[in-house]
Order: structure tokens, then sequence, then C-alpha cells
């Protein structure tokens, strides 16, 4: 049931060179940044693949990115300067961090493709002007794409692009919701796979397979004991080796607040006669990644509701190596979790993480967490 | 015997008193009921500027630079803002403040001023998240933020201005709601003005670094170009700058030169290691003079291409012969002319910021380029490794170091000063004999 969505993590550029043959009008474009909005991408049948890295040690970025920027912006650039994406027509980044900027800014200097767009996602996020400005930014947006396909994108294509992105969030929703059971139908590791495939593949598969595996979880089992249920919170996090290991020491990840997590998916695009200001209104209105959440902290009382929602016992604050905005957010992260009884452990990742030494701190937290459960 | 006269600037003073009294102003301000507000050297001062005389400010990177400026403070500075939790590899500029805050020790003496509201922008993540944990470390003290990260100047278009000057202006009715004063939109007006005259100054004062010998040093330059860090939008600032032109305008008719021996002309970029500025007097060893930096040129000064392809100061509005009639202008001009900032555009591509140093290297007639690759910024360090590259393809040898602006334990001045010998030999200069003039 979860074999698919494994496999296509680990093939997904196979995938994608399989997606254009059997599309051979198609094209791929490359993603840097979960505030890209696909649904004017899935409007013209573009199938959009997030750019992420392959957790290998490397040595070609240096030269284009200096080493004090986050290593995931370095892996996802090696996976460029290697030649593993060749088969993209294009890439596209949203306006956030300064670290995954530069991966795209090296790309578009070193890596031929057919056509590329920065999109200048605003960051005041809490402003009455920002989403006219959104909007407008979506529009002149659209005319880049329609420049280039040669084709004019109508509402009706909009709204084709709305529901496909809307009928996939609320499927993984549904999942998500499952993950709030005494016994979680679905490990944290396999709820990685579901919701990383789905940065990859096209969401008309994506959609269909999550339905099948939606009738089939209220049956689903697990062999295994919940543990204690933990939240992952922080930068981009797709290390599955980190999250096999913490649930193979008596725990199981319940929920995250992650962008390549739950922050993808969480909210959809409200239906508007307008379809850019809806679309612009989602992701003005999407929990927001850490450099966009301010002048209030609107992250914060999100935090506390999933772990409410998903009685959390405790909660790893995960933050690659060098990432400002979420190094920004730790500490006023971390005292809200305790503020609030909810144990805490802050790792850093890296490209690759010390499995062995995190182990020894994970499970150091969870006894500490069953100590807390007894007195 | 020395190839050129040198002589000390005249001004050099009158710098330094500004540059004390806006310290001093700042702490003493609550004693006559004057407004303080704290915010990012980029942000725009002319507006608060709007709610009276008595209004005065405390930027940050420039009050970072001067805790850095002073080893210990700074490493006590760094050490508090470690034990609450944030990490060290953060911007050293907002360490180094928020360390302030946190032991409550104004660089000059006394306690932390507090400021009575927060008046920033953001173009760097570290921007609004900076006085978001400032605002909490003082017990929330009011906040506004204005995002100015709408793209380079050559794609800037009416929606974009619209958004920096919508904002700008709700933060006028926000500034009338959190003082309580009345705004006067005729001295947002002057204030504009100001700022135009005095940005635009100092990129002349910069333009005229073409001259061989140049008339200033990098490390001077610092000192100078500060000001416009502290209070760009002020009258202060804009006759200071006028009197520094004229004042280097004379120097380079009558030859006089920052360094006596200049052979060889070079660029650095980033903010300097601020404990370590020797770097800059040991290059005078080798007859090396740095000739300032996009940094030093394009953090505040204001340029544009010129008819006959080079650049030089951007016109200002008054040259143009406008006259700013209300508020919308004035916040427009603004807006339109902050997204034309050097330093702004390489947040977009680092392409921007290559080419414009390649003009700076060949219209300043420069030797080489030494980059600091600072550990200390991440905004500014930003595509740093390939403006290399580009400097590199574009014929200009380039010497790179790691440091840290505001950071000392980041800075290994040995190894520095051994890779500047390294790479005047390869320029191949050897250092020489002069006497002070």
């Amino acid at each position: 049931m979860i074999e698919m969505f494994k496999e296509w993590c680990d093939a997904r550029h196979e995938y994608a060179r399989e997606w254009k043959q059997k599309n051979p009008k198609g094209k791929v474009i490359g993603y840097f940044c979960t505030y890209v909005p696909e649904e004017i991408l899935y409007a013209v049948d573009i199938l959009p693949v997030r750019i992420l890295g392959s957790h290998e040690p490397q040595d070609v970025t240096e030269p284009h990115i200096f080493g004090m920027y986050c290593p995931f912006c370095r892996d996802c650039l090696a996976q460029g300067l290697k030649g593993r994406y060749d088969y993209l027509d294009g890439i596209m980044i949203a306006q956030s961090c300064l670290h995954i900027r530069q991966a795209f800014t090296s790309w578009q200097l070193h890596i031929p493709v057919g056509w590329s767009y920065y999109l200048p996602m605003p960051n005041n996020l809490q402003s009455r002007f920002t989403l006219p400005y959104l909007r407008g930014e979506l529009e002149t947006f659209k005319k880049s794409l329609e420049k280039w396909l040669g084709k004019k994108i109508s509402d009706s294509d909009l709204d084709k692009g709305i529901e496909i992105m809307n009928h996939n969030r609320g499927l993984m929703k549904q999942v998500y919701e499952t993950r709030k059971q005494n016994n979680p139908p679905l490990t944290g590791l396999e709820a990685m796979y579901i919701v990383v495939s789905n940065q990859m593949i096209c969401k008309r598969e994506h959609s269909v397979a999550l339905e099948e595996m939606l009738k089939k979880l209220p049956q689903r089992k697990l062999e295994r004991e919940t543990g204690a249920r933990l939240m992952l919170v922080g930068s981009e996090d797709d290390d599955t080796e980190f999250v096999r290991m913490v649930e193979s020491v008596g725990a199981t990840i319940v929920v995250d607040d992650h962008c390549t997590g739950s922050r993808y998916f969480w909210n959809e695009t409200k239906k508007d006669n307008d379809r850019l200001k809806a679309i612009a209104e989602r992701y003005v209105t999407r929990p927001a990644c850490p450099s966009k959440d301010w002048p209030q902290r609107t992250r914060l009382p999100h935090l506390l509701k999933l772990a409410r929602e998903y009685n959390v016992q405790g909660a790893v604050l995960i933050q690659q190596k060098f990432c400002d905005p979420h190094e920004l957010d730790i500490p006023a992260t971390d005292r809200m979790f305790k503020e609030n009884d909810i144990p805490t452990l802050f790792l850093e990742f890296d490209v690759t993480v010390p499995v062995g030494q995190f182990k020894t701190r994970v499970e150091a937290f969870l006894e500490m967490l069953s100590q807390e459960a007894l007195f | 015997m020395n190839k050129y006269p040198t002589e000390p600037l005249k001004c050099w003073n009158k710098a330094k008193e500004i540059r004390e009294n806006y310290y001093r102003d700042y702490a003493t301000a609550k004693e006559n009921g004057a407004i303080r507000w704290a915010g990012g050297a980029w942000s725009f001062g002319a507006i608060p500027a709007g709610l009276g005389d008595d209004v005065y400010c405390l930027t940050g990177e420039p009050y970072g630079a001067s805790i850095a400026w002073n080893k210990e403070f700074a490493l006590e500075c760094q050490e508090a803002t470690e034990k609450k939790g944030y990490a060290r590899d953060l911007c050293s500029y907002m360490r180094n403040y928020w360390g302030s805050i946190i032991l409550n020790k104004y660089l000059w003496g006394g306690p932390f001023p507090k400021p009575d509201f927060i008046w920033q922008d953001h173009i760097c993540c570290s921007h609004a998240k900076w006085y978001q944990v400032a605002s909490e470390l003082e017990g929330n003290i009011p906040s506004y933020c204005i995002d100015v990260a709408v793209g380079p100047e050559g794609e800037v278009n009416k929606n974009r201005v619209d958004y920096v000057v919508g904002q700008m202006s709700d933060g006028i009715s926000w500034l009338e709601k959190t003082t309580g004063r009345k705004y006067n939109d005729q001295k947002l007006i002057e204030a504009v003005y100001n700022e135009c005259l005095s940005t635009s100054l100092w990129a002349e004062v910069c333009l005229l670094n073409k001259t061989i010998p140049a008339p200033l040093d990098e490390k001077t330059m610092y000192s100078l170009y500060v000001l416009g860090t502290l209070m760009k939008h002020s009258k202060i600032v804009a006759d200071f700058y006028q009197e520094l032109l004229d004042e280097v305008k004379d120097r380079v008719k009558r030859g006089i030169a920052a360094i006596p021996n200049e052979r060889c002309r070079v660029m650095s970029d980033t903010q300097p290691p601020w404990a370590f500025l020797k770097v800059f007097r040991y290059l005078e060893k080798y007859g090396c003079v740095s000739i300032g930096s996009l940094y030093t040129f394009g953090l505040i000064g204001l340029w544009e291409e010129k008819p006959d392809g080079t650049w030089g100061a951007r016109t200002t509005p008054q040259q143009k012969g406008m006259k700013i009639k209300n508020r919308e202008e004035a916040l427009r001009i603004l807006a339109e002319w902050n997204l034309a900032k050097p330093e702004w555009q390489h947040f977009y591509s680092p392409q921007l910021k290559s080419d414009m140093m390649i003009r700076i290297a060949r219209e300043w007639k420069l030797n080489g380029v030494m980059l600091h690759y600072n550990r200390g910024c991440e905004g500014l360090s930003l595509g740093i490794a390939e403006n290399r590259l580009a400097l590199q393809k574009a014929g200009f040898p380039v010497m790179t170091f790691e440091g840290n602006m505001g950071d000392e334990r980041e800075f290994d001045e040995t190894r520095t000063m051994a890779r500047i010998d390294t790479f005047m030999e390869t320029l191949e200069l050897k250092k020489v004999e002069y006497t002070m003039s």
C-alpha cells in the first residue's frame, strides 16, 4: 500500500522521464520552494517537480555557494550540477529564504534550461497590500508562462489547476487525520514518503494512489507499539534515515511542520471568481515559513494547535545547519512548547545526519518522556 | 621618497562629531520628551522624520559594527545572545545588538536606551526577524516593518511600487497611532529631498576615487559612508557630504593621495572584519590602495548609468526640477529611489552584482579584488562565490578571505595576512619603504 510512494521517492527522476515520454508535449518544471503556485502550472498540464537533495556528500557546489549557507541548498544545486535533473524544461522559485535562492540563481547561471522564473513572493504576509500585490505578480507570472508555452491560460484552465491541487490537499489532510488515532495506521516514515512523493509526482496520479490507500487505512493495524507520540518541527526535512531511526527506538512521528510536510498541503484555494486572487490568498494564508512570519508570530499558535490535536508528547526541533529563518524562530518555538509542557529535543541537520549520535540523544529524550509519564 | 603627497581630511573631525552626537542624542532623547525609534540602516528613516524635529533613531547595523570594534564588549554581547539560545552563525550585527539589550548596556555607557517603536524594512531573511526578537527582548515594543523585496531595479513596475508605497502609507497611520503625534507631510518631503541628496552626493564622492592616485582609501571611507547609514534623510548628513565632496574635489585638484605610494588598486567586498581594519593599513605596505567596493559605494550611495555608459551619481528629483507636492508623491519617490539601491540588486541574482563589480573594476582601473567571505552577513555574502567566478572570468585576479564583520572568533588574522602576502606576490608587488608626509 505504501510501497508505491516509496518507489516514487526513490525513482523520482525515472518517473519524470517516463512522464515526459507519455506526455511528449508536456513540460516538467523544477521548483525550489513550496510558495510556487502549482495551481497555475497544473492549469497548463505542466508537471511541477520539487528539487530536493540526495543526502550524499558532494564536492561540486563549493565554487558556487559559500559554505556558510545551508547544506540543503547546496545539496539541491549539486543535483543539478551532476545532471540528475537533465530532463527539466524550466526552473522556478518563489522568493523565500536567501539560502535556497542561491541554488536557484546558480542553477540559472550554470545549468542550461529553457525557461526560468523568479516569483517575488511577498515576505510581509500581514499587510493589507500583500494580497493585491501577489495577485498582480501571479498575473505577470501567468503571462510569462503563456508567452513561453504560446497559449492563453483561461479561467477554466485555472479552475482545473485549482481542482487538481485542492483535491490532493483534501486527501492529504485525510491521511494526516488518521495519524491522530491512538494507534496511527501510518508511521511517520510512511507519511514522509507519501508527502514527499507528492511534491514530485503528478498530482492526479498521486491522488488516485491516496484514494486507494485511504480505503484501506481503516483496516490497517501496524504490528508495532506506537510508543511516544512525537512531532517534527523545523527546516526542510526529507531525511527518511533519521525518521526510520527515531521510530525504531520506541516512538512514532504523528505530525510535522515542515515545508516538505504539512505546510506544503495544509490549506486549500478557496473558490472566487477572481481565480488569481484566490490562489494568491491561499499562499498568503498558508502556514508560514519562518522567513515570512512577522511582525506577529503566527507559527506558534499553529504549532501548538497541531501538537494538541495530535496528542503530541514531545517535539523534535530540526534545523538545517546555518538555516537562519529557523535559527531565528527556534528559541521562541522551544519556549512556547516548554511553557505548554511539551518537552523538546533540538537537532542540527546536515546533508547526512550522524544517526548513531542522534540515536543516543533520541533515546535519552524518549527516556525522559517516559519518566515524565511515570512521575 | 614618497610618490604622492598625502594629508588628513579636514572634515574628519566633523564626521566624528556627527557620529558622536548621533549616539549621544539618541541616548538622551527622553530627557527632552523626544521620540526614539530603532531599525535597520536601510529603513525608510525619512518617514518617521514627519513626526517632528525631535525624532532620533538608532540604526542596528552600524551599532552592531561599533560594538564589533570593541572586542571585549562584542564577546560579552555574543555570549549573552548565545546563552539565550540563538545560534552563533546568525548575523553578527544582530547578535551584538541583541546582546546589548540582554545585558542592558549601551556601548557608550549607561543602560540600553529603549526605543519608543521599531521601524524596519525587510529584504534579508534576518531583517524583520531581528526586530521581532528585539521587540520581544524589550517587552514587546510596537514594531512596523516594510517588505521591500519586490525584485531588481530593472523589473520594477507599478504593482511592485504600489506594494511598497502601500506599506509606507499604512506605516504613517501606524506612526500617528503609536506616538499620538500628528504627522507633518512637509517634514517628510524635506527628508526625502535630503535622503536623495545625501545618497547621491556620497556616490559623487566615490566617483572621485576613479582618479589616480585615489584621494580616499576604503578604510577612511568606512568612517564617512557610515553617516549615511545613521541618518541618510537628515540635512546634517546631506550638508556634510556636500562639504566632503568639495574637499575631495580639492584633493583631486591638488593631487593629494590617500596613500603615499599608490601603485596597485583593488576593491574589497562586503563589510570588513571591523576589529581588524589593520588589513587595509597592511595593504599600504605594498603600495596597494583599496579604493572602495560595491559595499562602500552602494550600501547607501545611489547610482545610475550616464549617457556615456559610465557609472555616476544618481540624478536627484531636485536636479530634475521635480517639486514633491504631497505625501503620495514623496513616498513614491522614496520607494523608487531605494529600489534602485545597488546593494539591493544581488538579492535577486548574483549576476547583477557581478556586473556592477566588473564595472567598478574597469572604470576605477583596478588590478585585483579582495572578497571578504563574510560569515557574519548572509545578506551581503549572498552569491559571493558566483561573484568570484564572474570577476575571474572578466580577467581580474581575485583573493578571498573568510572572516566575520562582527565576531572576531571567526577571523584568522595571521592566515589573512599571509593570504594578502601571497596575493600581492601574484600581483608582482613587493613591500615598499615610505615616509609619512
